[in-house]
């Protein structure tokens, strides 16, 4: 089971160790005070990258090769100029890291950095250089795309398949779901099957304006998709050529989803009430888990605040650990909660940090 | 020769001492101090080299206005200061 957990927060970097005893500590902290998007362990050469999204002055990288003990800044992804033709509504400048994933175990070096205002970027050297993918940026659907939560569009998941690392499915806020079969050259729109309610009738089934708010892959059954979107959960068994929507209680609407690393059926939510209303349902906050594939939902309130408790876990705060058996979830009240037995028993670590945007294990 | 001075929040991120360089426009004052000082570049423009957002120069107490192509004339001992918007929580 992982012994380490990456916590990004709205104030800063904790890392989150198991002891000699069996106790989740905060082993150390980095980076106090300044707002940390994203963070990634890379297990290929053992690094760890920081995505720092200074208020002031814009976003910054930094990398670790000793396990944190010191960081060097590396390049931040960097557009290209924009031209005056483009008619672009969206600035082509970076405001934020999103999405930090590592680029398959036989690509070496290869990290996929998914940003607002929605390029996908690749670094084949550990993010010491970064390139924007540019025939995604260029596709002419694009422009379809629009902010939710932000003003402008944003790629919040990047989920690359194990059986072959040239196939990557990202998931785009909101412009639906991309695929490549070849490494970024071409790309195909995989969103049929989902359904945004908020939009006018002609277009809630366009495929292209789907907000998914986030999209994860199964690691051992890599066609398995599960996308917690915002009009409800969506499934896939087909590596995203299909979609069925799936109905849950207490609420179907969240942001987070985490797949069971052996088991394609088994997956977990946090649900809030609704779109309009971003709070757990009666105020007692829960877990949702299925195992038979979206069928039934189990509700898992063990070790959670049953009230009132106003968390909420955002696209990126739950993650499971390649056991399937550790969990971690952190909310944007800065509550932290691990489980160790498939959520069915939660440790309530802290509710004291800053906001978080992201935990995950590393 | 215009002076070029950057706030303290920045500093904390950035080594970004004071600096003395000919230039006619803001333009020309931040390239030179760029052109010493590289890794400053980007926290102080964004990926069109426009001045972030939360940014904000003034020239002899007078703030910048044209915050994209940093335009603005600057004379010959002008006091030019980087400083962040007040924003945040």
């Amino acid at each position: 089971m992982a012994t380490r957990i990456l916590v990004g927060t709205r104030k800063g970097l904790f890392v989150l160790q198991k002891d000699f005893a069996g106790v989740w500590q905060v082993a150390s902290t980095h980076f106090l005070g300044d707002p940390i998007s994203m963070a990634l362990y890379d297990a290929r050469d053992d690094s760890l990258h920081a995505a720092l999204n200074l208020g002031h002055f814009g976003v910054k990288m930094r990398r670790s090769r000793d396990g944190g003990n010191s960081w060097d800044e590396t390049a931040v992804p960097v557009y290209p100029p924009q031209p005056q033709e483009a008619k672009d509504e969206t600035p082509w400048t970076l405001s934020q890291i999103w999405s930090l994933e590592t680029g398959g175990a036989d690509r070496p070096g290869t990290l996929w950095a998914g940003t607002l205002p929605g390029g996908l970027f690749v670094s084949r050297d550990s993010g010491d250089s970064w390139e924007l993918v540019r025939s995604l940026w260029d596709k002419p659907e694009r422009k379809k795309w629009f902010g939710g939560g932000y003003d402008s569009p944003g790629i919040h998941s990047i989920a690359v398949d194990p059986r072959h690392s040239d196939s990557v499915s990202v998931g785009v806020s909101c412009g639906g779901v991309w695929h490549t079969d070849d490494a970024g050259a071409t790309w195909q729109l995989r969103a049929s099957g989902m359904y945004a309610d908020y939009m006018p009738e002609e277009l809630r089934g366009d495929p292209s304006i789907q907000d998914p708010h986030r999209l994860v892959r199964c690691a051992s059954a890599p066609d398995a998709l599960w996308v917690q979107h915002h009009c409800g959960i969506f499934r896939s068994r087909d590596d995203g050529r299909s979609w069925q929507q799936i109905y849950a209680q207490p609420s179907a609407f969240g942001f987070a989803v985490a797949v069971h690393p052996q088991y394609p059926d088994t997956a977990w939510f946090v649900p809030a009430v609704k779109d309009a209303l971003r709070v757990p349902v009666n105020n007692q906050f829960v877990v949702t888990r299925t195992r038979d594939g979206g069928q039934t939902f189990e509700t898992l309130r063990n070790g959670l605040p049953q009230g009132p408790a106003y968390d909420l876990v955002y696209r990126h705060g739950l993650d499971v650990d390649a056991s399937g058996d550790a969990l971690v979830m952190g909310s944007t009240t800065g509550s932290l909660w691990i489980s160790e037995n498939g959520g069915d028993d939660w440790l309530w670590f802290s509710d004291n940090l800053p906001p978080i945007y992201c935990a995950r294990f590393a | 020769m215009a002076r070029v001075e950057f706030a303290a929040a920045l500093q904390r991120h950035v080594h970004c001492a004071a600096q003395q360089v000919e230039a006619r426009t803001v333009r020309e004052a931040l390239d030179a101090v760029f052109a010493q000082q590289g890794a400053l570049r980007s926290y102080v423009l964004d990926d069109q080299a426009a001045l972030r957002r939360h940014v904000a120069i003034f020239i002899d107490g007078e703030q910048l206005r044209d915050r994209r192509q940093l335009s603005d004339r600057v004379h010959a001992d002008a006091q030019i200061y980087v400083v962040q918007a007040l924003s945040g929580g």
